[in-house]
């Protein structure tokens, strides 16, 4: 069976790519001009304040929000108004929320299933297989039975991610993936993302866990008031930020 | 030492005035002095009231197969009159000799809704719709009659409780579909089904249910072309739906408001359509929200059903109004009327326990 990453090689344009896209709120301009491009198999690591924008602009990348100006390609795609694009697209891009959102009423198992059967046409008895392959991966074969209620924040994650994988994206996308969880749970959230990230994985991740940043990114983004402020190789990020508003920013999320 | 241990309460059990008669007494009846005036009052009334009910409808009571005159002596209740009447009250002027046919189909089409309710033969999925289809087509020809020797017998003579049990639950079975799309076409992104949806529902609900009856049975021929004609059943059959339907479509829309952005985000994420997403993530999510006032409207249409008397149909409450305008029987309407109120009872209880169990059923593993 292909992987997804191997699947993505015969593509060589960029993963995702976002040119002069923009989006308002009403009157409200929440992201400007924005430029970014993704290539496959690279890690974005998103950061910046709160209501700059980070979520909207990982959202336009699977069209849960639209975008009003500018372009937007994922994987060689243009994402417009065309419902069958957008579909197309979205089998191809994962994406993990903050706050899970698993489905309360299904088993864990039935969580995993649902879109592989359904969205992609995969018999039920090879996605139950290849679901329990991914909650192995995330360590938890035991909860496959459980009720989403019945697990704890950092499982609950790991499952959510696992449901992402199993319609094998070519892209992953992280919304906070960590910020609604207890201290002693992260680690374990964090983990299964460094070694998605160690297998290659296409990701896109907004997080201020600068530790995960640095071990995983390659490309830091900073994001302040609807605008890409900077945008570096981690090191060069942490060490020797440019901008002002990126300095600021560091400063008070080291100093925590 | 020894002393401190041996004055040790018996921990192994709470205290009496916890457990027991006398502690569920201190707890639920005498918990505060308000509660413990309210318990009291309760009890004067149920002493002063209980026996004189226990009298008039059990001890002095007349049962069986006693003349108007018995009754009229006998200082309790007269049940020879419900003896007399029940196959009319039941069956209306369906023809007394054919009386086992609606019996039958009335049985048939119960116990299709029962086994309906039982929840291991849900498993049996498109066989139970099968069970249903061959069911009423049985309880169709058992009505109507006209092949197999059995006597035709034209819907105009139908009434009583198959009358009200048909229009009640057609009228739930056809409402709730219907419903669930005017719910979703209200909530649509698109104008033109977002309108149609809101001015359905709300003309309807504008509307009380005896002039949609009404309409239906008056005004609704007028508009066919002449020499077409749709039964007067039928078209109070569709009176109820369509009012049903906006009244049911309201609940479902609470449902869904109810249903966090989240699930829809993830559903669109995960990259299913809309009906996909609707039918597995958000509708069995919001149904099950809305489970109690679903079944509190399915209880009150129920009961309306009875208003089709206004276009001349002869359902439960009509027949035993009818029953004691009998001229030796008048006295006894309130015999009658509980009568009819207990089957009403029946089925509405039975509708409000089902919904609870089931409630109760479908939150049992996914607590949160
Ligand atoms: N549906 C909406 N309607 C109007 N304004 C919105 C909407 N969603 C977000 N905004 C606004 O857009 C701005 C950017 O929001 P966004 O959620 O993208 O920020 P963020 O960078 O993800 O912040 P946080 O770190 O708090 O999650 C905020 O000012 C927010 O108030
Ligand atoms: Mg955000």
């Amino acid at each position: 069976m292909a992987n997804a990453q191997e699947a993505a090689a015969p593509n060589l344009g960029p993963a995702v790519e976002l040119r002069h896209m923009h989006k308002w709120y009403g009157e409200f301009h929440v992201l400007k001009d924005i430029n970014l491009t993704v290539r496959h198999g690279e890690r974005v690591v998103v950061c910046g304040p709160s209501g700059s924008g980070k979520s909207t602009m990982i959202r336009c990348i699977n069209r849960l929000e639209e975008h009003q100006r500018g372009h937007l390609f994922v994987d060689g795609l243009e994402l417009t108004n065309d419902l069958k694009q957008i579909e197309a697209i979205r089998k191809e891009v994962g994406m993990v929320f903050q706050h899970f959102n698993l489905f309360p009423h299904m088993t864990v198992l039935e969580n995993l299933i649902l879109g592989p059967t359904w969205v992609r046409k995969i018999p039920r008895k090879e996605a139950i297989e290849t679901a329990m392959m991914y909650l192995e991966r995330v360590k938890i074969p035991e909860q496959a039975h459980k009720f989403p209620g019945q697990l704890s924040g950092g499982q609950q994650q790991r499952v959510a991610i696992a449901r992402s994988l199993c319609m094998k994206p070519k892209i992953m996308l992280f919304d906070e993936p960590t910020s609604a969880l207890d201290p002693e749970m992260i680690k374990e959230v964090l983990d299964v993302m460094i070694e998605l990230a160690e297998e290659g994985m296409t990701m896109v991740c907004v997080t201020h866990e600068m530790g995960f940043a640095r071990t995983v990114g390659d490309t830091m983004v900073f994001m302040d008031e609807g605008e890409i402020v900077e945008m570096e190789a981690p090191e060069e990020f942490f060490s020797n930020p440019k901008n002002e508003r990126t300095q600021l920013f560091l400063s008070q999320i080291l100093s925590h | 030492m020894t002393d401190t241990t041996e004055k040790h309460e018996d921990w192994s059990r709470p205290p009496a005035t916890e457990v027991g008669v006398i502690g569920w007494l201190r707890k639920n009846l005498f918990s505060s002095w308000f509660n413990s005036i309210l318990s009291l009052i309760a009890i004067y009334l149920i002493i002063t009231t209980i026996p004189g009910i226990i009298e008039w409808a059990l001890i002095n009571s007349v049962w069986g197969d006693k003349s108007p005159e018995v009754c009229r002596e006998a200082k309790g209740a007269c049940w020879a009159f419900i003896y007399e009447k029940h196959r009319f009250i039941l069956f209306g002027v369906y023809p007394y000799e054919e009386h086992w046919r609606p019996l039958v189909a009335m049985i048939i089409f119960l116990t299709l809704i029962f086994g309906s309710c039982i929840k291991p033969l849900w498993k049996l999925g498109w066989w139970l719709a099968a069970l249903w289809a061959g069911g009423l087509v049985m309880v169709g020809i058992l009505m109507w009659g006209g092949i197999f020797g059995l006597e035709y017998v034209n819907q105009s003579q139908w009434g009583g409780l198959p009358l009200t049990l048909f229009l009640a639950t057609f009228g739930t079975v056809f409402a709730f579909p219907l419903g669930i799309f005017l719910a979703l076409g209200r909530r649509s992104r698109m104008p033109a089904i977002r309108s149609l949806s809101v001015a359905y529902i709300e003309l309807i609900r504008g509307v009380p249910l005896i002039s949609i009856l009404f309409m239906a049975s008056v005004m609704f021929p007028l508009f066919l072309p002449a020499g077409v004609s749709i039964d007067k059943l039928l078209r109070a059959q569709v009176g109820i739906i369509l009012f049903g339907a906006a009244y049911g479509a309201e609940i479902i829309r609470a449902g869904l408001q109810a249903i966090p952005r989240g699930q829809y985000e993830a559903a669109d994420a995960m990259g299913l359509s809309y009906w996909q997403s609707m039918r597995k993530i958000i509708l069995p999510q919001a149904l099950r929200i809305t489970i109690p006032p679903m079944v509190n409207g399915f209880i009150g249409g129920f009961k309306d059903t009875s208003l089709v008397v206004i276009i001349g149909l002869f359902d439960l409450l009509m027949t035993s109004r009818v029953a004691f305008q009998d001229i030796n029987w008048r006295p006894f309407y309130v015999e009658g009327y509980l009568f009819c109120a207990a089957i009403y009872f029946c089925f509405c209880f039975f509708m409000s326990r089902y919904s609870q169990w089931l409630e109760k059923d479908l939150a049992k593993d996914q607590n949160h």
